[in-house]
């Protein structure tokens, strides 16, 4: 059980530092999504079930909506 | 490997807020520091959680089996306090990014850049 | 040079954190405040799910606050991409069968989802925000499918504004009736049933209704204007 939660807070870690070493916006906000997905996964292990489900709902779906809305509307290139 | 254990919640929370830090203190790009803004707020929800977790006990909904013994005053459930104002954070969370990816396509319709550097000189 | 400054301030506050998490330690018990709410509230409200308690019941104000701040950026957006663009071509083109077609037979099982979470939310995990959540993203889906449907901004509106406005009277009744802002003024009637914990679950249909109508106008508002 620790093993697990140890691989999930490591995993959480390289999709970080990933958002930030990407040049392309939208793998940029794909891995931040993938941030908010394993931040849900480690609230369920904190037994803390309502905030995974906000954390869920609202982080990986509306969140990354909303991100990629933007940058479509801009069309800048890559930073 | 046990203090790795006790400690690796604190670490992993940490981490994810200094590297949004870092992403608004360096990025050039304004949607990348709005980016670097979220990774701030998930890092500060996982922390607040982790200093409210108690070892051995179970989720803060009371079943069968916990509604007979909640008359002894021996509580079995972990703090319900830090989920609750964390649950209110995450909404406003997501209005606030909301907000300032709406000011962003303004800006970029305006100037017709997002680099940062080109936007700050402002003429009156 | 912004990069060295930004690695001395990252260092800098890493070493404060340092500094201040390790006097606490990760998994014994430091609950304070929390040990009354655990013992006393299914006598004082009803409900079995603690957490819904809390964020209704015991710090309602709290949830008051979110839900004007909610309010604020919904508005601030609204104003802030105000006039209507014209859709090319290319993006009104709708999407293939089969897409047309799940989306066609989901979206009702969504909407129902969210309606299911909102309303049960004083006995499961879940509540008025994670099923507004739900309701927006339902809506979210049909946006993508047909870039041309609109549905009419006024409705959106209309239905954000009288789910504060019901939390707000109920909040006003319970000054009335019991003296207290926000006091539990409705029965709390037997643990486990649906019609159960006072005013916990009218007001929590009142913020889903109004979070799910919210969300899903930010949404609306981001696709079609500009």
């Amino acid at each position: 059980m620790v093993v697990i939660q140890a691989v999930l807070i490591l995993m959480m870690i390289v999709a970080g530092v990933a958002t930030s070493m990407l040049k392309d916006l939208i793998s940029a906000v794909i891995a931040c999504a993938a941030v908010s997905l394993l931040a849900s996964m480690l609230f369920y292990f904190l037994d803390a079930p309502d905030v995974a489900m906000a954390e869920a709902a609202i982080g990986a779906g509306l969140t990354t909506a909303v991100f990629v809305i933007a940058v479509r509307k801009t069309r800048s290139k890559e930073e | 490997m046990d203090l790795v254990a006790n400690s690796m919640y604190y670490l992993g929370a940490g981490a994810l807020i200094l590297i949004g830090l870092y992403m608004v203190i360096t990025k050039n790009n304004l949607i990348k520091i709005i980016l670097g803004l979220s990774l701030v707020d998930t890092g500060t929800h996982v922390l607040l959680i982790a200093i409210g977790y108690v070892k051995g006990r179970t989720a803060p909904i009371l079943t069968e089996e916990l509604l007979e013994s909640v008359g002894e005053a021996i509580p079995k459930v972990v703090d319900p306090i830090p989920q609750a104002l964390v649950l209110t954070a995450i909404v406003i969370g997501v209005g606030v990014l909301a907000l300032g990816l709406s000011l962003a396509i303004k800006v970029y319709e305006h100037n017709g850049t997002l680099d940062v550097r080109k936007i700050r000189g402002l003429k009156w | 040079m912004r990069k060295a400054v930004g690695l001395i301030l990252v260092l800098v506050v890493g070493i404060s954190f340092w500094v201040v998490l390790k006097n606490v330690p990760f998994g014994h018990d430091k609950i304070g405040v929390g040990n009354h709410y655990i013992e006393n509230a299914i006598q004082e409200t009803g409900a079995t799910n603690i957490v819904t308690s809390v964020v209704v019941s015991y710090r309602g104000l709290d949830t008051l606050g979110e839900v004007t701040v909610l309010f604020i950026a919904a508005l601030g957006i609204g104003m802030v991409l105000f006039s209507v663009k014209k859709t090319s071509a290319k993006e009104r083109q709708t999407s293939s069968m089969v897409v047309q077609t799940g989306t066609r037979i989901l979206f009702p099982f969504i909407i129902l989802f969210g309606i299911y979470i909102f309303v049960h939310g004083h006995l499961t995990p879940g509540g008025g925000f994670q099923g507004g959540a739900v309701i927006a993203s339902g809506f979210l889906l049909t946006y993508l499918v047909w870039p041309e449907l609109e549905t009419k901004r006024e409705r959106f509106g209309a239905a954000e504004s009288l789910g504060g406005l019901v939390f707000v009277t109920i909040a006003i009744l319970g000054l009335v009736f019991t003296g207290y802002f926000l006091g539990n003024f409705l029965p709390t009637g037997t643990q486990n049933h649906l019609f159960s914990a006072g005013i916990i679950p009218v007001i929590y249909i009142a913020i889903g209704i109004k979070v799910g109508s919210e969300l899903a106008g930010i949404v609306a508002d981001m696709i079609h204007k500009e």
